[in-house]
């Protein structure tokens, strides 16, 4: 019987939910007159950046990537509220053992690599693909590689959320300026220099390198508390 | 034509990739199933021209989430089939 129900009930909204989505009509030309065009149009002419997703996440909807910034930084409180323990010992993670010497060699040797890779990747947001996500979640995994490789590799949790604070700060104080300065909130208010320059586009640079500092300091943070869980 | 096989072929890897994780009992080769997954998804992001998500899923779905994971089986049970030791779940948690 109660399978019965758990069918029916399955049925009826996969009904429903199939005859919402065959009306939407995927891949057909239904964006034509949309606002795609405008972005298109104005990343280039007015903004003077190349890489179009960038100039929609960070200036045309630069409002939703505050929104996600912020779910990413609660999920990391939440966590670290979760596994937050007072007293941490010197010789107490049973996560981790002493790594091989060829492997802290190596660890050594890599992670400056991997710092510089997700730093280029966010400080050229603007020109190639990536950005702040993604570079910040690059240097939050040559972090990674370092605390699996050294016992005795500590972040300090006190630069991690002075760096994540003030990251998240400047971000809405930029914010703020577009709305005192141009009108909406995030509007560009700075010279936007010539396309393809590094210092070109106006805020856009600039804010994704706090982005990528914030997400870098938020992940690193969280791997860490996740190490350090146990006694 | 060339190019439509190669992304049935890379669609038809990820199925086994995920058949593989679920059917596996050793949680440990499941997770680097899943991670096989994101590998070849990446692969299949940057084929559609979408870079900028290829990134992401490289640096998320392969590297955190995997590691994420092999960390979470260390402190817990690495076989599916000792999860009816309760005792050690305990432990574990505790």
């Amino acid at each position: 019987m109660k399978k019965f129900i758990v069918i029916i009930t399955l049925a009826v909204l996969g009904f429903y939910l199939g005859e919402t989505f065959y009306e939407l009509g995927f891949g057909n030309a239904r964006f034509e007159h949309g606002v795609k065009d405008t972005y298109l149009e104005k990343t280039v002419s007015e903004l003077h950046v190349a890489n179009t997703v960038t100039s929609i996440i960070v200036n045309f909807r630069g409002f939703d990537t505050l929104g996600e910034v912020t779910v990413l930084f609660l999920a990391a409180t939440a966590l670290g509220g979760i596994l937050y323990k007072k007293k941490h010992h010197a010789g107490d993670r049973s996560v981790l053992f002493p790594a091989s010497r060829i492997v802290m060699s190596g660890s050594k040797l890599l992670f400056p690599a991997v710092i510089l890779l997700g730093v280029y990747i966010f400080v050229h947001g603007h020109l190639s693909p990536g950005g702040g996500f993604q570079g910040g979640t690059i240097v939050a995994t040559g972090f990674l590689l370092m605390l699996l490789a050294y016992d005795d590799f500590t972040v300090s949790h006190h630069v991690l959320s002075y760096v994540e604070s003030f990251a998240g700060i400047f971000f809405v104080l930029f914010g703020l300026a577009g709305f005192c300065n141009g009108g909406t909130f995030l509007e560009n208010f700075m010279p936007v220099g010539t396309m393809n320059d590094l210092f070109s586009g106006g805020i856009i640079p600039i804010v994704y390198i706090l982005v990528g500092f914030k997400v870098a300091a938020e992940l690193t943070g969280l791997i860490y508390t996740v190490l350090h869980e146990k006694d | 034509m060339t190019y439509l096989i190669l992304i049935f072929f890379l669609l038809l890897l990820m199925l086994v990739a995920a058949i593989y994780a679920i059917v596996q009992k050793d949680l440990l080769y499941a997770v680097i199933a899943t991670g096989v997954i994101s590998l070849v998804l990446t692969v299949l992001f940057y084929l559609l021209q979408a870079p900028d998500v290829a990134l992401t899923e490289a640096a998320i779905g392969v590297a955190l989430t995997t590691i994420i994971f092999i960390i979470t089986i260390r402190n817990t049970v690495r076989h599916e089939d000792d999860y009816n030791k309760k005792d050690d779940i305990k432990s574990a948690v505790e």
